[in-house]
């Protein structure tokens, strides 16, 4: 059976990203013959001597002309272990608005040094930004070291500079492997130039690192998504709970409580289409039939008894601006969307901004702008059911709408109650 | 119990999550279903999301009215099983109204007049969400769309101006008139489609499968002699055996050879080509190098 894993890259063109995500879908024949044929193309007509694999992930037209990176771009490969998605976000302008929205999902997040340059404020604020969004794995890929004649020495520097940045923030595994992407050493297969690193190859890690534990099987979630009432003579008094398992484990049989209204009762079965199954587990979408009638909407959320998410409505969050019209300052209303669960949101403090290169906490600060994050109190005018972010990426997690815009303006983390 | 998913159960979960947010969040969804294998794939997942109940909304096919007979069959069997309501929406009939006019010469295709067909119906149902089969790995500028994807008062998509999309929180406010196509596949790969039909035993209109057919070359692709198309001087019309990796619009959509009469026959191929589906069988982005950005900035699928 093949698993999914799902992995951010950052950094910018100068890193040799794009280079390095070529490498390992070429490597791992999942670039083709018609799309290397049109990068050959595109790069002849701009005068380039080879073939630049940048332009494979560079789409759009306004990319290829002004030769920058605009967008999260979504590539797509296997080998017979795993199937990966990555997210391609650029490094540069909107770099944290584009980081988040790739890496929001993301198991592993790759982030590259130049071994020339070593650790540049980009690469602390990426790692910065993964250890935010709680990527459970990073990996920091020391580039080009065929142009430092692949210096074990060189590469010892970079580590011990940049581990005792890492030490400073909430990162759980951490991985170092030196490369060079253009000359493939260290991406698919070990370097014969590098016999002095011990670890694994690139595409050996990303094929190997234990991922299975990363989910949270404790705390049961269950969001409800909608209510399905068939109507039909087979299925007359049929009402079950659609939703996808946030987290956590629900077998039939289980004791559940719905909230908010507290009312307790048993799960009958677990069905999907395929069969009733015996216990559902994330991610998993699934519909849960109840021994009781219950009144339970769109917006609910079924827990344990004995394991309830907190219920509040006064928030502290992490949030991310992401709009570059409008700031987010105190009073503030926006649309929240929590969940399956949508309401109305006033700010009610900015408790500080936070220096995401120096990580200062600058507490004089009374606004959020465009790629800017800080501890923010918001009040909600219906409670969510939420644990903290750190616990679980689904549950913990918002977004802000501007009600006016309709646009997507804030990313959310929930630290706790105010 | 094992708690491990596969990735096929992954991504079948994360389509019926964003199915059944669709259903939940929007006044009037449409499914929009062409019979080629990622739409079937598509009306599969959300038969999935509301069984035992029938899915909640229409599906509606742009008919160029220049498809294989074969998709035809395979539509309406489909739609009759689930007991869902069709709406065509034809291209024929804009030209009839006079609202298009039909390209002319051997190489007219309706593949750019679907557009306009498929907006007028929008607008004409009061279609609020329009889900749509398009994956990530097809093209490049679809790899950079996000799963709902906004579309202004003229249909248009605007890829300097995506709403982050994080998590599984999708944001689907829009205005009155405003729509937003919702795409649950973004994340299939081709191989992933065809593991999917070969794993929960679903059928697809033959023709995906190895056939003798009349074909000629044009352009390096293989195309049927049909009525919609005019051969040209040149072009020699003979029998080989092919099969189709997409199915369109006949006059742009070439066909393979092929030897793969089975599911897992095609897996195999599929895994061992090193061609895309839409560079080996679509004239259509092979006008330019940003042909698929250029439609899709109009509103095109």
């Amino acid at each position: 059976m093949s698993e999914l894993l799902r992995f951010a890259t950052a950094g910018s063109v100068d890193d040799g990203k794009s280079t390095l995500i070529g490498r390992l879908l070429f490597d791992s024949k999942s670039i083709f013959e018609d799309q290397m044929a049109s990068v050959a193309d595109a790069s002849e007509r701009m005068g380039l001597e080879g073939p630049n694999l940048a332009l494979l992930t560079d789409g759009l037209r306004a990319e290829r002309e002004q030769g920058i990176t605009i967008d999260v771009a979504y590539r797509y490969f296997a080998t017979p272990k795993r199937k990966f998605i990555i997210a391609d976000t650029p490094g540069h302008v909107q770099y944290t608005r584009n980081m988040v929205t790739g890496a929001s999902t993301a198991d592993l997040a790759i982030v590259l040094i130049d071994a020339r340059k070593g650790v540049l404020e980009q690469s602390r604020r990426h790692a910065f930004i993964a250890s935010l969004l709680r990527i459970p794995h990073l990996v920091i890929a020391v580039n080009k070291m065929d142009l430092v004649d692949y210096s074990e020495d060189r590469f010892n520097e970079i580590v011990e500079e940049f581990g005792s940045f890492a030490a400073k923030l909430d990162i759980s595994d951490l991985t170092f492997i030196p490369l060079s992407a253009l000359n493939g050493d260290n991406v698919v297969g070990r370097s014969e130039h590098m016999t002095w690193f011990e670890g694994s190859s690139l595409l050996h890690h990303l094929e190997t690192v234990h991922i299975a534990s990363d989910r949270n099987l404790i705390d049961a979630r269950f969001p409800v998504q909608c209510v399905l009432r068939p109507h039909t003579d087979e299925f007359h008094d049929y009402r079950g709970y659609a939703g996808r398992v946030a987290s956590g484990v629900f077998r039939a049989g289980d004791e559940v409580m719905v909230l908010p209204s507290g009312f307790t009762t048993k799960i009958k079965r677990i069905e999907t289409f395929d069969g009733a199954v015996d216990g559902a587990f994330a991610p998993m979408s699934v519909t849960l039939l109840l021994e009781d009638e219950i009144d339970i909407s769109r917006g609910d959320m079924i827990c344990r008894p004995q394991n309830q998410p907190t219920s509040a409505q006064d928030i502290d969050a992490m949030v991310c601006w992401l709009a570059d019209e409008t700031v987010l300052s105190a009073g503030s209303k926006l649309s929240i969307k929590h969940t399956t669960r949508t309401a109305r949101a006033i700010v009610k403090d900015v408790k500080y901004r936070l220096d995401i290169n120096s990580l200062h906490r600058d507490e004089a600060a009374e606004t959020l702008q465009l790629n800017e994050m800080g501890r923010v109190s918001i009040r909600t005018t219906l409670p969510l059911f939420f644990d903290e972010y750190r616990r679980s990426r689904e549950t913990g997690s918002f977004i802000l709408i501007d009600e006016a815009t309709n646009a997507t303006v804030g990313a959310g983390m929930i630290l706790g109650e105010t | 119990m094992n708690y491990e998913l596969s990735h096929l159960k992954t991504l079948e979960s994360e389509s019926i999550h964003i199915i059944r947010e669709v259903a939940a969040e929007f006044e009037r969804p449409v499914l929009l279903f062409s019979g080629g294998k990622d739409s079937i794939v598509m009306l599969r997942l959300a038969e999935k999301a509301f069984w035992p109940a029938k899915i909640p909304f229409p599906v509606m096919h742009i008919d160029t009215g220049h498809n294989f007979e074969e998709v035809y069959e395979y539509r309406d069997r489909r739609v009759a099983e689930l007991g869902i309501k069709l709406v065509v929406a034809s291209v024929q009939d804009s030209i009839d109204s006079g609202k298009q006019v039909e390209q002319k010469g051997p190489r007219a295709s309706r593949n750019q007049l679907q557009t306009m067909t498929l907006l007028d119906a929008l607008e004409e149902h009061g279609f609020d969400a329009a889900f749509g089969g398009a994956r990530r790995d097809e093209e490049k500028a679809r790899s950079k769309e996000r799963v709902y994807s906004f579309r202004d008062e003229f249909g248009q998509w605007d890829p300097k101006n995506q709403r982050p999309e994080l998590w599984s929180l999708y944001n689907g406010r829009h205005l009155r008139g405003e729509h937003i196509r919702i795409f649950p596949l973004s994340n299939w790969t081709e191989l992933d489609i065809w593991q999917y039909i070969a794993e929960d035993g679903i059928e697809v209109p033959n023709i995906y499968y190895a056939h003798e057919r009349e074909v000629f070359e044009r352009d390096g692709m293989l195309l049927a002699v049909t009525e919609f198309v005019t051969v040209m001087e040149g072009e020699k019309p003979e029998t080989r055996t092919v099969r189709f990796r997409t199915v369109g619009d006949a006059s742009c959509t070439g066909a393979v050879e092929s030897d793969a009469r089975t599911v897992q026959e095609v897996i195999d191929e599929v895994s061992a080509t090193r061609v895309t589906e839409r560079g080996a069988t679509r004239a259509d982005d092979r006008a330019s190098e940003a042909a698929m950005e250029d439609r899709k900035r109009q509103g095109y699928f």
